[in-house]
């Protein structure tokens, strides 16, 4: 029996159709997460009436989402505003094709040399598409809430890939898959031997994917809805969906990077990969429902003065080290 | 034109065509219109502003959108009829607005209110400060992102609210007070359920403080934000948490002491540099204050009538006027009464503290970010409807 996989152009499709497939069940699963962790915070039940504890709750949202008319402003640019949403998801369904999630070769989309490189790539391109709804949507809140979201992203793009260079530096290699394959054992996850670099990185990686507390570009409580508050229906939905996407994809680099990717304990697989990931997305929504958001001056500020400095010396400290070593 | 063929007018309104914008070096500025429908201007406050980049150049609020006419209502009502309308001026702290307005009324007649009365007054008035308080605490930090405190704030406000429901039978919009007193004697379930709300919020408080008044990025968004020096908070006429923000101790319930607030022994908290930090500290330590208040009161309740028993059929104030003010959670809330000896009043003035503390903030807002600004307009504690009244 010939092994379907096996041949490139059959690989990379199943793998992106199991991807989407994938990005939509997390998206549905998260929804449901985020509100039930909100819930849990906030000191009510969440969702609770649309089936079992509330387990139909984001098939209901989503319904509603699809269902709802889609309209666009007077005066828009209709090229760009209906363009952005799909610029915005389209690239993340690449990021995850470098991503190992199991041990086995069949569990990567793609084996890449430059995967690392790939995934920060093309998380780059989510920037462009909220440049496109700020100045397609003949709204300035909108305008308001993509020029923050511009400086955010060129602002912190800078510490989270000085941290990730210094585990490249420790490794050798841009392929996921190895960077994995060199933390076998707990002791060796890269966090114990990087902590400030898996700060820097999360902290930055927050701020990439515009969550709380830096959800500065969608600030409700100043712009509204920021960047996509002319939207409705399914192209806020494809907004929706992409920046869960993108906190998949940012807490899968982490875990594959820093917290030793499938391997455990007991049992390396898949699981733990998935078990890292979503321990990473609840700390990510604990941030959002326990802190104010910060000011823009401030987020640059910390960005600025303290995760590029700090991140700069961990990198010259690490190529020290290994200078040492070898 | 076609009936249903309707003219979307895109160069803006009265006031936004009238706009003046100051203007910037650089002549590259965007004006904004926040509201009437905005998140964080609670209510339908609109503020026509001027940025240069995210910098505010010039602020201006457009008033008038939940414009009832309470003041014109106040003459062609009776007395009497007219009281529901004061849980309606300011649904935060109605119950203040009750007592200017009863007290007025009374001080013009010549009523007597019986010891118990005020005391009732007092208990419920300082419950209601602090569920308004409470309120202004959840939806500041909502406009500073922060979504969870306001629901930690509702578990407690719900608790005042189903207390004040036992004597005043509404939970927001109450009309409790009557002229010489109120309107039913309070229960012992009210007051057991009062007692278990002190001990309990006073362990509530700290927690509020642990959880947000000592965060980094709370700090950061209020310190320094919003300074409101005295000279121009008395230009303004600011009063309440505003003022005393800024350093001035001056609450009507200590400068002149209205019904029976000289016999207790409270602090007027202040702050010092007049920044929205301040605002914060001063309206969260006037809880604990109100908290001293209760508790006093309900240990002093004298017995006798709730309401005076000897009143007359018809409310008909000799002919004069009456100026009675009271201190409400924003400010000192005023009633001014021109009476020409009939059963209604001739004029009746209502003066809000939240229409002076607003208009600070176009003075305040200027040179700051789009963010302070919202952070500034949350530290004022503005009430809308009465504003616009």
């Amino acid at each position: 029996m010939i092994n379907f996989l096996s041949i490139p152009l059959i690989h990379i499709i199943v793998a992106l159709v199991a991807i989407l497939a994938f990005i939509g069940l997390n998206g549905v699963v998260l929804v449901y997460m985020e509100r039930k962790v909100a819930g849990f915070i906030q000191r009510r039940p969440g969702p609770y009436e649309v089936g079992p504890q509330g387990l139909l709750q984001p098939v209901a949202d989503a319904l509603k989402l699809l269902g709802k008319q889609l309209t666009s402003p007077m005066g828009a640019d209709k090229i760009l505003f209906w363009s952005a949403p799909i610029i915005s998801f389209a690239p993340v369904v690449v990021c995850f094709l470098p991503i190992p999630f199991g041990p086995s070769p069949n569990s990567t989309g793609m084996e890449l040399n430059l995967g690392l490189l790939l995934v920060l790539a093309f998380s780059g391109i989510n920037v462009f598409a909220l440049c496109m709804t700020g100045w397609g949507s003949n709204n300035k809140y909108s305008l308001l809430g993509a020029a923050r979201a511009v400086s955010q992203s060129v602002a912190y793009e800078i510490p989270l890939l000085l941290a990730v260079l210094s585990i490249a530096f420790q490794t050798g290699s841009l392929n996921l898959s190895e960077i994995v394959q060199s933390q076998q054992g707990v002791i060796h996850w890269h966090i114990f031997m990087q902590p400030l670099a898996f700060i820097i990185y999360f902290i930055s990686a927050t701020a990439e994917t515009n969550r709380a507390p830096f959800d500065l570009p969608e600030a409700e409580s100043e712009l509204t809805a920021g960047f996509h508050t002319e939207y409705s229906g399914m192209t806020f939905g494809l907004f929706f969906l992409a920046e869960y996407a993108y906190m998949i994809v940012v807490c899968s680099v982490a875990t594959a990077l820093f917290l030793g990717g499938w391997d455990g304990p007991f049992f390396d697989g898949f699981w733990w990969f998935l078990f890292k990931v979503y321990a990473l997305m609840l700390v990510l929504m604990w941030f959002r429902w326990t802190y104010p958001r910060v000011r823009f001056d401030q987020l640059l500020n910390i960005c600025w003065k303290w995760l590029i400095p700090l991140s700069v010396l961990n990198l010259i400290l690490t190529a020290f080290f290994i200078k040492l070593v070898h | 034109m076609k009936p249903n063929e309707s003219k979307f007018e895109l160069n803006g309104d009265y006031y936004s065509t009238r706009f003046e914008p100051s203007g910037s070096e650089t002549g590259d500025t965007l004006i904004l219109n926040m509201g009437p429908q905005h998140p964080s201007t609670h209510g339908v406050l609109r503020i026509i502003v001027e940025l240069d980049g995210e910098y505010i150049k010039k602020a201006e609020p457009v008033l008038g959108y939940i414009h009832r006419m309470h003041e014109k209502m106040g003459e062609v009502k009776t007395y009497m009829q007219y009281l529901p309308n004061m849980g309606r001026v300011d649904y935060l702290h109605a119950l203040a607005w009750n007592w200017a307005y009863v007290g007025a009324v009374e001080k013009l007649t010549g009523i007597e209110v019986p010891q118990r009365a005020e005391y009732i007054r007092v208990i419920t008035c300082e419950l209601n400060r602090i569920c308004s308080h409470l309120l202004w605490w959840g939806a500041y930090l909502l406009d500073l992102g922060a979504f969870t405190p306001i629901l930690y704030a509702f578990v407690d406000r719900e608790k005042i609210m189903d207390i004040l429901q036992i004597v005043t039978g509404s939970r927001l919009t109450y009309c409790y007070y009557r002229f010489g007193g109120v309107s039913a004697d309070i229960t012992d379930e009210f007051i057991n359920q009062t007692k278990e709300f002190l001990t309990y919020f006073k362990t509530r408080i700290p927690m509020y403080h642990d959880l947000v008044t000592g965060n980094m990025i709370l700090r950061g968004r209020c310190e320094d934000i919003g300074v409101l020096s005295v000279e121009t908070a008395k230009q303004y006429g600011a009063t309440g948490p505003v003022l005393r923000g800024s350093g001035i101790a001056y609450d009507v319930r200590k400068v002149e002491p209205y019904s029976v607030y000289d016999k207790f022994d409270f602090k007027i908290p202040v702050g010092q540099n007049g920044d929205a930090m301040d605002r914060y500290d001063v309206r969260v330590a006037e809880m604990t204050e109100s908290l001293k208040i209760i508790e006093q009161a309900l240990e002093s309740l004298p017995d006798g009538h709730y309401i005076n028993p000897n009143l007359p059929d018809r409310i008909m104030p000799p002919k004069g006027e009456v100026y009675y003010a009271v201190e409400g959670a924003r400010g000192k809330i005023g009633i001014y009464i021109i009476s020409d000896g009939t059963a209604k009043p001739y004029r009746l003035k209502l003066r809000a503290p939240g229409f002076s503390n607003l208009h600070l903030f176009a003075e305040l807002s200027q040179g700051t970010l789009l963010s302070d600004a919202v952070s500034i307009l949350g530290s004022l504690d503005l009430v809308i409807p009465e504003i616009d009244r």
